[in-house]
């Protein structure tokens, strides 16, 4: 005896029970995208700049468009499977035969070539408003190079160098001071993404790409490298640093300053001079001036070390500089072999770097 | 035109020991052999890559979990997602092709037989060099393992300065094979379906799933050209030292994006069309209507075929391309949206007025549509640019296109096995299993793409092997694990419905669902030669006509 499901009220039931469960979950998601607001530090639904506000205006009307949308075709869907569904004794018939109607036809065609039309004007409003801006006189001008897997940030007019941590002034109620960034990369194709201020752009090796951003609130602003770019893509974080424009000034100030070549115990220089640190990092003001790995000369002023993967500590940093690659592996910081002392000299010298 | 009656030949004739069956396979040019050997592969590479996914979902769910080491991970991603895109997507797509577009046109083979049973080695093979990668691509330190750059293979992280050994020439090589796989099927399908139909078979009287098949089968012939043109220009860089893609001597990582994405998005619609194809002849049968507004369906597959060329860069909003390019690309993808949405109103409109059958194939359906009707949707919030610019590579776009994927094509295609799987072995699947299957799935399913949506919002990128406490995405990760878990827990009900149902199954007869097309007018499984005699046609529905000689189709068409 063939087993027939169709005449089974409680598959209907069922059918019915998943769409409506369906229907509510999305339902609530759009109506309330900043779902997990308390500890959505990065969620795109908590802007706290400029042109992320813009971007997030723009997404709920299209959010909105589309649980309009999902409600009415989800709604005739439902609704047909219930009103047309197969009854005791419908075996013995077939319903009328109905091929088709061009008007009805017509009607589904043009509706949605409006509601297009509207989403298109929309976009590209956005679009243009976001992507055209120009720098006002006194935009605080920034570069960033994507390295694997780290950050280089560079403010060529203020003559600093850091890295992994973006620093830039926040705009107040009379002044307009937005960041201007030229995005580039060392090596392969990596994208800066701090949600909560504005969308992704991707740097990008032999192409200069450009984005700015406008925040107004002062605080530590996380972000991902947003494209694909090898082992330790995932470990490849960005800290935005809102300040007030007074604060900044003062920051920018302090990194001015280069080392003396007489910081640190004179031992603990030597350890780290002698060894080939200084291929791959600079220090300004000494005579380490490698181009490969980040700059260091203010490195105690960051709140990370590699790029995110742990907090930078005294003891982290020892641990780091004894093998990188046991926070970071695959890492292009090799394990050195260095010696407990060497360590211990290294990372006191390295711990002077204010 | 008549209902045959056809003994099926006994197992002996052909010789019965498994070294007889094997040989027969690996000679076979028989379309029907062939169909089911392309559909049988790919569910074997659909496992490998399913439990990749799940190793996936296993490293991701709890914060800093240790599972897998990054690199281990970032090769589970990269064979995942090029695994079910090119063994299992496509082999699927040329086994449905395959198999029912000449019973549906009623015909006795393919246009080019021995050229089908090349298409099938040569996929096979491809996809085995694919796997062999994990033992035979030396890297640097001389162990052998997988490509690891991703399905997409962004420049210039696959030059030879990034990716050292030869686990990207595995990806470009097996690839290349595939592709040559892929192409010449394609060719055979369109000249099968344009040469060989049957008697009275007008293009306008042939079943939806054979223009489907038609319109998905020139995309290929028109997008994997780019692809396979890029792959050779990427293998004259890595090799003769060609700069096509070498950003440090002037070549562009951008043009990299652009070949591949012009192959990757009709790729997309590629795999789509053959899952609403299967749709096109599954609501009819079970609403016991015709489907709506026929000839507008072929119009809006062919729209989408057109359409679905000029939309790749909307994969590339955040280059930095100009905001004229990027309002071109996002108007291109917003008009493709409105053929997409005459198709699901033309089945809404085809099931209004019906009687509503719930049989499997049916439930895979109605699953379809919700789930398409969302990844619709959520395309469309894609589309809009500075909402992508935030979307783009997050997992929002992971669970975009898993929706798109997993919720709509696989599920037509399930819909697709249990509707055709009688006619293909002469028993029905198991109902109750079945229904076991489909619940897991669509459970398993919903846990894990609904919720991935919301990571993405909350800022999650993709393609990270780990991510740190306390940034709102733990709980959604842990639920995404669980939901991964019910569904491979489904493809084992599934699995073994397939192996039971062979056996055990309640025998189908010819037309276990009532239907309309000619497959159903043949023995199940059909003999070698399809029809005994050839059938002559006068509608798009046949057998209607044959089992109501007093309301014809052919006097309306």
């Amino acid at each position: 005896m063939r087993v027939h499901l169709y005449g089974n009220q409680l598959m209907l039931r069922a059918v019915t029970v998943f769409a409506f469960s369906l229907f509510c979950i999305i339902s609530f998601g759009h109506v309330d995208p900043a779902f997990g607001k308390d500890d959505g530090v990065t969620s795109i639904f908590s802007p706290l700049a400029q042109p992320a506000q813009e971007i997030k205006e723009t997404s709920i009307l299209v959010l909105a468009v589309c649980a309009v949308i999902f409600i009415v075709v989800g709604g005739l869907l439902v609704y047909g499977l219930i009103r047309f569904r197969h009854r005791a004794g419908d075996e013995a018939s077939e319903p009328p035969q109905v091929y088709g109607s061009n008007q009805i036809e017509l009607a589904w065609t043009v509706l949605p070539i409006l509601i297009v039309f509207v989403l298109i004007l929309v976009t590209s409003r956005t679009i243009a408003d976001i992507q055209n801006r120009k720098p006002p006189p006194g935009a605080v001008q920034a570069t960033v190079v994507g390295h694997q897997w780290w950050w280089e940030i560079r403010y060529p007019e203020l003559g600093i160098v850091t890295a992994n941590e973006l620093h830039v002034p926040a705009s107040t109620g009379n002044s307009h001071q937005p960041t201007f960034l030229k995005l580039q990369s060392a090596d392969v194709a990596h994208s800066f993404w701090v949600p909560q201020l504005a969308g992704k752009t991707d740097l990008i090796p032999n192409k200069e790409n450009r984005m700015w951003i406008e925040p107004t609130i002062p605080g530590t602003y996380l972000g991902n490298c947003a494209e694909y770019c090898g082992t330790q893509h995932a470990r490849m974080l960005i800290r935005v640093v809102v300040q007030s424009p007074e604060e900044f000034d003062r920051w920018v100030k302090d990194q001015q300053q280069a080392i003396s070549g007489a910081s640190g115990a004179a031992e603990d220089r030597k350890a780290f001079f002698a060894n080939s640190c200084v291929n791959c990092h600079t220090i300004r003001g000494t005579s380490a001036q490698g181009k490969f790995g980040p700059d260091l000369t203010h490195l105690m002023n960051r709140e990370t070390l590699g790029a995110g993967a742990v907090t930078n500590t005294p003891d982290n940093l020892r641990l780091w500089v004894r093998d990188p690659q046991k926070f970071k592996v695959g890492c292009l910081m090799p394990n050195m072999q260095l010696t407990d002392q060497e360590v211990n000299q290294i990372a006191a010298y390295l711990q002077t770097l204010k | 035109m008549a209902t045959q009656e056809i003994a099926i030949p006994a197992d002996g004739a052909l010789g019965s020991s498994f070294v007889d069956r094997l040989h027969d396979l690996v000679i076979t040019v028989d379309h029907k052999k062939l169909g089911l050997m392309y559909i049988g592969t790919a569910l074997g590479f659909f496992v490998v890559a399913g439990l990749m996914a799940v190793a996936i979902r296993l490293q991701l769910v709890i914060p800093v979990n240790t599972l897998l080491e990054p690199d281990v991970f970032n090769r589970f991603f990269t064979m995942h997602g090029t695994s079910m895109v090119f063994l299992v997507g496509m082999p699927i797509i040329a086994g449905l092709g395959n198999y029912l577009v000449p019973l549906m046109i009623g015909t006795r083979d393919m246009a080019f037989p021995r050229l089908n049973a090349f298409g099938y080695w040569m996929f096979l093979f491809g996809g085995l060099l694919l796997y062999f990668s994990y033992l035979g691509a030396p890297g640097l330190a001389g162990h052998g393992s997988a490509p690891d750059v991703g399905w997409f293979a962004y420049a210039p992280l696959t030059g030879r300065a990034f990716s050292r050994g030869t686990s990207t020439d595995y990806w470009i090589l097996s690839l290349l094979l595939t592709s040559v796989g892929s192409t010449v099927s394609a060719i055979n399908v369109i000249a099968t379906t344009i040469a060989l139909r049957c008697p009275g078979m007008t293009m306008m009287r042939m079943p939806l799933l054979v223009w489907l098949m038609l319109v998905t089968n020139f995309m290929i012939l028109l997008a994997l050209p780019g692809l396979s043109g890029a792959q050779i220009m990427l293998l004259i860089d890595r090799y003769p030292g060609g700069h096509f893609f070498d950003t440090q001597a002037g070549g562009s990582a951008v043009i990299w994006q652009h070949f591949f994405w012009i192959f990757g998005h009709p790729e997309v619609y590629i795999l789509m069309i053959p899952a609403f194809a299967c749709l096109s002849e599954i609501i009819p049968v079970f609403s016991r209507k015709p489907i709506f507004g026929y000839p507008i369906m072929v119009g809006a597959t062919a729209m989408i075929g057109l359409i679905s060329v000029s939309v790749w860069a909307h994969h590339m909003f955040s280059v930095g391309m100009t905001s004229v390019g990027n309002t071109f690309f996002a108007i291109s993808t917003f008009l493709v949206a409105i053929p997409t949405g005459i198709k699901i109103f033309n089945w809404i409109g085809t099931m209004y007025g019906g009687r509503i059958r719930f049989e499997l194939p049916m439930l895979f359906c109605i699953a379809f549509l919700f789930q398409f009707l969302i990844a619709g949707l959520t395309g469309v919030m894609l589309a809009v640019v500075p909402f992508n610019w935030q979307l783009t590579d997050s997992y929002f776009v992971v669970a975009h296109f898993h929706y798109t994927l997993v919720g709509a094509f696989l599920f037509g295609i399930f819909a697709g096995f249990y509707y055709w799987y009688p006619k293909a072995l002469g028993r029905l699947l198991d109902p109750r299993l079945g229904l076991l299957h489909f619940w897991l799935f669509v459970i398993g399913f919903h846990l894990t793409f609904d919720t991935l949506h919301f990571a993405g919002f909350l800022g999650m990128p993709r393609r990270i092997f780990t991510y740190d406490a306390g940034r709102g995405w733990d709980t959604l990760n842990f639920i995404a694990t669980v939901g991964a878990l019910f569904q491979a827990t489904a493809i084992l009900v599934l699995a073994i419905n397939i192996v039971r149902s062979a056996r055990k199954g309640e025998p189908a007869g010819n037309d276990p669902w009532d239907a309309w097309t000619l497959e159903w007018s043949t023995s199940s499984p059909p003999p070698d030669y399809n029809f005994a005699t050839m059938p002559t046609v006068r509608s798009r529905r046949p057998l209607w006509d044959l089992k109501h000689p007093e309301d014809p189709d052919w006097k309306y068409e």
